[in-house]
């Protein structure tokens, strides 16, 4: 990857509230982030931490109200997509970013064929007549390997298995060559057997078509497969960033420590009792003026409770939201 | 645990649950998704016996045909030395304290109208002849052990997370002194800082109360974890059933191995390292099975006699139980290395 090349998608200090009847909820918190041509972006959090929110917001996915996507900045092709207009964001969403969805069945309507929801981002964004849209679909659905193609375009989604209708899902937001795919929890709902062949895919089709990726999961074994860097959520906030194998080696954040011990391994020495994270994750009611991690935290000391931490350079693309410094083992400078 | 001389607890033989499929105009049968077909196997007493495959393989159904929630197809079931698989299923009420079961979407198995202290009571209430008082010194006693805090007894399921949900359910399920539990997916609901408290949890009360676990998952890195004997399930059958250790250091059917490798590595010199073995398709259905072995129209070893005869299900070395044709050579009397040996000769056909 190189390191000088301008970033395809800039996203600076991007803060979406809800407004519901208990008060706001903070749900991202000033995420900022980068995602270099080419490169393969992990996000890594739990189910509440923001990540699907962060990626929603950049899309104006969210229905307004009760969201507020409240500032921030999100740079994509020389534009700021919280400022244009409906229609050029429409142009953007399904062409130049496409986006996979978690669960495949939803996604897909189940009343038209597979072909016609291939062929309608083609025809929509690309203006293709009929017949070069029909051809371009079928040459999608074989790019990400669905057997018997042509005939398959007639088919309707329940006709499909999990791990097929997926990759008709992947056909669908490759369809406009996009510089970006977002893909939100694409193989949560599939088998571990169905994934590695998903994952296998993912791999072949970056390498084929040269795309940028962003991989939402709260799987940590499926991002040590595949990113090239790991942005780490909680509370709605990024409490770690690094290159992926700087985070596994050297985990800075002591969420991102915890977690890694929390996992069970299929190899390797057995643990005798798993380590815990005790608590539950925060409820991000009111704006964040602490770091959400500190009730939990086995480091946290009293500024944890009267600021929230910013994210501190560490050296090497690594960062962490950490008022605690790991490598020396002593609070930071205030 | 091991030493104490193993007796089962759980004896299933030769399970079969199937379903009818009805069509046309007359509802005819058409036909019948064998979702288990047969399944034989032992759960030791104070042990946990992991039941592992992909969605659709037929555990879960298993697991609640195990406690007779289903009127099975035929096999039979002897749980504590009572032969169920056979018994009507007003019979079977007076056994129901001994055998609980713990479900997998806490949110769905819980009444949203009941408060959590007439939920973990409701138990008490139909099996028991203990006064008002009895039964709420019971339930402060049961949330207690699972961590729930007392004062939360008057609230209603809403108002906890899905981990303490999932507590709620287990306590539940302890309500009557159990001594074998199915757990059903009992954490795939939850995020995984909280699954390691739940299975923790479940471990603490193994020892303490002495129980006796089916924990049926399709995470088998947790499965290594908890479990200490493994069965893996594949299209309404167990293809290898062996102690944890052995399973997962060497695996004998290829589907174990291939479901193994799937699983993703959290290490990322190691996941990049690691050559795959990617399973091709899909799983048939279980309503229309692949002729001879139910596996053959995926394994990467398969041969011409896999598409022909069932293999059968047996014991290949002290303990160890597979269905495949690869082992056929090495009889009951064959000792351990026989499984290593298989081993060496399956990878060489990968090679090749």
């Amino acid at each position: 990857m190189p390191d000088g090349a301008l970033p395809v998608l800039d996203v600076q200090d991007l803060k979406t509230v809800f407004r519901t009847r208990a008060g706001e909820v903070h749900a991202v918190n000033d995420v900022s982030f980068s995602l270099k041509p080419g490169e393969l972006l992990g996000v890594v959090g739990e189910s509440g931490s923001g990540k699907s929110v962060t990626m929603m917001s950049l899309l104006g996915l969210l229905p307004s109200p009760p969201a507020d996507v409240r500032r921030g900045t999100v740079t994509f092709d020389g534009k700021d997509l919280l400022k244009v207009n409906q229609e050029t964001l429409r142009s953007v969403r399904g062409g130049k970013i496409g986006f996979v969805f978690q669960d495949p069945m939803t996604s897909l309507n189940p009343v038209f064929t597979v072909g016609v929801q291939i062929m309608e981002p083609l025809r929509k964004h690309m203006g293709m007549n009929k017949k070069q849209a029909k051809a371009r679909a079928q040459e999608l659905l074989e790019l990400v390997g669905i057997p018997d193609a042509r005939r398959r375009l007639d088919d309707y989604p329940h006709q499909f298995s999990g791990g097929m209708r997926q990759r008709v899902m992947i056909a669908i937001a490759l369809a406009c060559d996009p510089q970006v795919l977002i893909a939100d929890e694409p193989t949560t709902a599939l088998d571990v057997t169905i994934q590695a062949q998903i994952l296998e895919l993912m791999k072949d089709l970056r390498e084929k078509l040269g795309m940028a990726v962003i991989w939402i999961t709260h799987d940590l074994g499926v991002i040590a497969g595949i990113a090239d860097r790991v942005m780490v959520m909680y509370g709605g906030q990024v409490v770690e960033h690094a290159p992926v194998h700087e985070l596994f080696s050297n985990p800075q954040h002591p969420y991102t420590r915890a977690l890694l011990k929390t996992i069970p391994n299929i190899a390797g020495e057995r643990a005798a009792r798993l380590t815990i994270i005790e608590g539950q994750p925060p409820l991000m009611v009111g704006p964040p003026e602490s770091c959400p991690f500190r009730n939990r935290c086995d480091v946290a000391f009293d500024r944890c409770a009267a600021e929230n931490p910013p994210r501190y350079d560490v050296g090497d693309g690594h960062d962490a939201a950490c008022f605690f410094d790991a490598k020396t083992g002593a609070p930071r400078d205030a | 645990m091991l030493d104490q001389g193993p007796k089962p607890l759980v004896s299933v033989n030769d399970l079969k649950m199937h379903f009818p499929i009805f069509a046309g105009l007359f509802r005819r049968r058409v036909g019948e998704v064998k979702a288990v077909d047969g399944v034989s196997f032992d759960v030791m007493e104070g042990e946990t016996l992991g039941l592992v495959g992909e969605s659709g393989c037929g555990k879960s159904t298993c697991g609640r045909a195990v406690l007779r929630l289903y009127d099975i197809t035929s096999g039979t079931i002897e749980i504590d030395g009572r032969e169920i698989g056979d018994t009507p299923q007003t019979d079977l009420r007076e056994m129901r304290p001994t055998m609980q079961m713990v479900f997998q979407d806490p949110q769905a198995s819980l009444n949203p109208r009941m408060t959590v202290e007439d939920i973990i009571k409701e138990p008490l209430d139909e099996h028991t002849k203990l006064t008002d008082a009895e039964k709420r010194a019971k339930v402060g006693e049961l949330m207690d052990a699972v961590g729930l805090n007392r004062r939360f007894a008057k609230r209603y399921p809403h108002a906890f997370s899905g981990g303490q949900r999932q507590r709620i359910g287990i306590a539940r399920a302890l309500a009557l002194n159990p001594k074998f539990i199915v757990c059903d997916e009992p954490i795939a609901a939850l995020d995984v800082s909280i699954q390691a408290q739940v299975v923790n949890l479940l471990e603490d009360l193994q020892e303490q109360f002495g129980l006796t676990y089916l924990f049926i998952s399709h995470d088998l890195s947790m499965v290594r974890h908890i479990a200490t004997r493994v069965a893996v399930m594949y299209l309404g059958k167990v293809v290898e059933l062996a102690p944890r250790e052995a399973l997962y250091a060497e695996p004998l059917h290829p589907y174990t191995k291939a479901l193994l490798s799937a699983v993703p590595e959290p290490d990322p010199s190691l996941a990049r390292k690691t050559e795959r073995i990617i399973l091709k398709g899909d799983v048939p259905s279980p309503s229309n099975p692949p002729q001879g072995c139910n596996f053959c129209t995926r394994c990467p070893s398969v041969m011409d006699i896999c598409k022909q005869d069932e293999p059968a299900y047996r014991e290949v070395s002290p303990g160890r139980f597979t269905a495949c044709h690869l082992y056929n050579d090495f009889d009951n009397t064959a000792d351990q290395t026989a499984g290593a040996e298989a081993n060496k000769s399956v990878n060489k056909e990968k090679t090749q």
